[in-house]
């Protein structure tokens, strides 16, 4: 067992005061980062990472990461509460996070919600112990193909699971397709559907849709029900956390689920953010509750959270063994190892073992840490919602535009943002759902580069998603899920048939 | 609400406290300077025009750092992402900002295939150009599998077969498949190009078998070419690069051979230059010059050029400008040949 060795090594590495000192610092500063909608991990490792160039290397990962993880505990918090998912991959989080925050469930939520993060990146850091370099060759697979096929099972696991009208869900997802197609477009070069505003030019940036369409939607519609919070009367005892964890194992197989779709999205590299959806949608179709996602659910909670932080964990790994970010933090934290000398890629672990196995060892005490620090504020979080929604609602209104500014530090985005809340409004007011925009503006264009790019290469032929087992057995789980209700439909048709002549 | 409000005024404030820290403490060390020099009276920003984690982001946030450290401005550097449009974004906030003397931007060869193949209406000079901090070299790479032996028996077999090896860069008439189009054009065969986002997706593409070559930037395929996943053919450059510290177990960056010691008449060298608006007084701008250089001198940025095998130059005034013409004209040249221009 080379691992659990190496493994001793890193936390004899990490156990000193003063990373443990930094730990609780990247935790902190990072459930901030996440609280507040807009900053988000990227943004708030990126800007802290400057000041990590006079550490030592582990040292320096080590806050990082932790920065990463708190982000991640913190993107749930808002998504609850009020209806503003502080992180992209937090959105799955609201469907049935913030109905239950309604019900005066908020505590509940908070715990599954945290709970399920540290089960997702318990089992993410496993797999990084113990079957790095085996996993690590598997991402190596991917081409254009099978990242389409993946885009296509994330859109097929979402089909058909809200209750409004298809055509409804359709229009939706189009106009998100639209807006995720514009600015640069990766295949011709061209800059498209600009409208001659620079601003526009890297396209509309999903996290300033979702503040404005999510939260300034949701002020406005309590605005005209009655300037109240239904969540007033939240159970905010400390008992909650404990109640809710006794109801936690019977949703075992709602965890395992998303913990496995989590961790094959983070590896691939799929991102935390298709991950959450994904899980979401899986568990809506396989659960025996699945018709009731979406009015509060502790399970709808789970299953996002479970998957987003799985993903988001083992998205490092691809980082450490090949030197690919699985996200756009794990991007970020790359450039910040070359910048320390360090080389990601196969011979880190080998030349760099004091650092690689500090950092694993971190990541275990750093999601125990963050657990209980998230665990202890959760009556605190929940005792917002009594407060008068007179004077909390401009908070959060100050809170989206202070989040969509600083996305990319311009007020452009802030009007924008404004627009996206009053789209969200009428959207909701007649009755289209947000969920297949949402998931087509941040998948559209990726999707949209994978598909383009296996037509170029194999010169227009379809059958290319067949070629391998790999993306042929990926595209005909999509189909199948796709044809799911169909599917249902006729076996219990076949079944009543047969018992009929029976009676 | 106590909480809620305490927590998110506290979250800007120590993530901004944070960068504004250090500059308020050497603040204090600068106001009894002379004052014949301009000094930034408020935070830089740095605008970058490449992606988070790409070359751009690291060479500024190393600049940044190194800047913070050694105390080189009474003002911080904020460094902020504009990539979008391929960084014509982060063009078009310089060019509209004329006078503005705490603002800074990044460009690479960007600054010329932008506007050429999409008529976005910008040009270098629209800016004051301030110096040229290094050049980046493109290699020519193939998976280790691959039975070439050199660049000349490559691209017979490239030759041989028009159209169906495939050749990935980072985006869609630029750097990448400019080089490419040279390549092309020195041997008389044809590639299919096949467009990715940027170059660290390139090279997992290339190390798991999914394209056939790669015209990377050393930095980027590094890690691979040391595990022996890649191997590097041919350097696009006029003579091998300097460095001779053993990268693998027998070779060294100086060891490739040039393209043109394969036969391939093809030479290309990315710019990594810093700009800032119009309209700048010339104090304005020797500040930045000065400090740029001063930047060049720390350890920090020695390391940071032999680690990514930059070429070192440094360029400044008449002869930067001269530079950029002829650099240009270039451009021009091989993107008309080669028909990535924009039409008007």
């Amino acid at each position: 067992m080379d691992q659990v060795v190496s493994l001793l090594q890193g936390f004899g590495v990490v156990l000193s005061v003063y990373h443990l000192w930094l730990m609780l610092l990247g935790i902190m500063l990072g459930i901030l980062v996440g609280v507040l909608p807009g900053l988000g991990g990227p943004n708030g490792v990126a800007i802290l990472l400057p000041l990590t160039f006079t550490m030592p290397p582990t040292s320096a990962i080590i806050m990082l990461s932790c920065i990463y993880w708190g982000a991640l505990f913190g993107g749930a918090i808002t998504s609850i509460l009020f209806n503003i998912p502080g992180e992209p991959s937090s959105v799955a989080t609201t469907f049935d996070g913030y109905p239950l925050a309604q019900q005066g469930r908020a505590g509940e939520a908070l715990t599954a919600a945290f709970s399920g993060s540290f089960v997702g990146a318990l089992l993410g850091v496993l797999l990084i112990t113990f079957m790095a370099p085996l996993v690590a060759r598997f991402a190596l697979k991917f081409g254009p193909p099978e990242f389409f096929a993946v885009y296509l099972l994330t859109f097929c696991s979402f089909i058909g699971m809200g209750r409004e009208a298809p055509l409804k869900s359709i229009v939706a997802m189009m106009l998100g397709f639209g807006m995720a197609a514009m600015g640069m477009d990766t295949m011709s070069g061209q800059i498209r559907m600009t409208y001659g505003l620079p601003q526009l030019m890297q396209g509309i940036d999903f996290l300033i849709a979702v503040i404005g369409l999510f939260g300034i939607g949701e002020i406005l519609l309590t605005m005209e029900e009655g300037l109240a919070f239904k969540g007033k009367a939240a159970n905010i005892s400390p008992k909650v956390v404990f109640q809710t964890w006794a109801r936690l194992p019977r949703y075992w197989l709602t965890l395992i689920r998303s913990s496995i779709i989590g961790c094959w999205m983070g590896i691939t590299p799929g991102g935390a953010t298709a991950a959450s959806f994904m899980g979401y949608g899986i568990a809506k179709k396989f659960s025996r509750n699945g018709d009731k996602f979406g009015t509060g659910q502790v399970e709808g909670v789970l299953a996002p959270e479970v998957a987003a932080h799985a993903s988001g964990t083992s998205a490092l790994l691809p980082m450490l063994a090949l030197g690919i970010p699985g996200s756009a933090t794990a991007a970020v934290l790359l450039g910040g190892l070359m910048i320390w000398g360090l080389e990601p890629g196969p011979l880190l672990f080998i030349e760099h073992k004091e650092f690689v196995w500090g950092l694993i060892a971190s990541m275990y005490l750093g999601n125990v840490a963050g657990l209980i620090i998230v665990l202890s504020t959760v009556p605190l979080f929940a005792a917002i919602l009594r407060v008068p929604f007179s004077i909390i609602a401009p908070m959060i209104i100050i809170l989206c535009a202070i989040g969509a500014y600083t996305v990319h530090n311009s007020m452009f985005d802030v009007g924008l943002m404004l627009l996206f809340g009053v789209v969200g409004y009428f959207f909701k007011k007649l009755d289209y759902p947000l969920a297949p925009l949402v998931l087509s503006l941040v998948l559209g264009d990726k999707a949209e580069d994978a598909f383009r790019q296996t037509m170029l290469a194999s010169k227009g032929d379809v059958t290319i998603f067949a070629s391998n087992w790999l993306v042929g057995s990926i595209t005909l789980l999509a189909l199948v899920l796709l044809f799911w209700p169909l599917l249902v439909g006729i076996w219990n048709k076949l079944r009543t048939s047969r018992q009929v002549p029976a009676t | 609400m106590p909480f809620k409000s305490s927590c998110s005024s506290k979250s800007v404030s120590l993530l901004k406290g944070a960068a504004f820290g250090l500059a308020l403490s050497s603040a204090a060390l600068f106001t009894s300077a002379s004052h014949a020099d301009w000094k930034p009276t408020k935070p830089i920003t740095f605008v970058v025009t490449g992606g988070p984690g790409g070359g751009a982001d690291q060479m500024a946030r190393l600049i940044q750092g190194v800047v913070s450290k050694y105390k080189l401005s009474p003002q911080p550097m904020i460094v902020v992402i504009q990539n979008g449009g391929g960084g014509g974004q982060g063009f078009m906030d310089v060019k509209g900002s004329p006078g503005d003397a705490h603002k800074i931007m990044i460009g690479l060869s960007n600054i010329y295939t932008v506007p050429l193949s999409t008529n976005l209406p910008f040009n270098w000079r629209d800016t004051t150009p301030l110096a040229v901090m290094a050049l980046d070299e493109f290699v020519l790479w193939v998976n280790a599998k691959a039975p070439y032996k050199n660049a000349q028996e490559y691209m017979q077999a490239v030759k041989s077969k028009p159209d169906t090896f495939k050749m990935g860069g980072a985006g869609s008439k630029r750097e990448d498949e400019v080089v490419t189009a040279m390549l092309e054009q020195a041997t008389g065969s044809k590639f299919t190009f096949i467009p990715y986002k940027g170059g660290g997706e390139i090279s997992t593409q290339l190390v798991g078998g999914h394209i056939d070559s790669d015209v990377n930037n050393p930095i980027e395929h590094v890690a691979h070419w040391r595990a022996g996943e890649v191997k590097p053919l041919c350097v696009f450059d006029k003579q091998r690069m300097p460095f001779k510290t053993k990268v693998t177990g027998d070779m060294s960056w100086g060891d490739i051979p040039t393209c043109r010691e394969s036969g391939i008449n093809a030479e290309y060298l990315m710019l990594r230059a810093i700009f800032m608006p119009k309209d700048v007084s010339k104090d304005e701008a020797d500040f930045y010059v000065k400090l740029l250089a001063k930047v060049r001198e720390k350890p920090e940025w020695k390391e940071f050029i032999s680690k990514g095998a930059y070429k070192d130059d440094f360029m400044t005034g008449a002869d930067l400008t001269k530079f950029l013409e002829e650099d240009e004209k270039r451009h021009v040249e091989i993107m008309g040949k080669a028909n990535f221009l924009a039409k008007k």
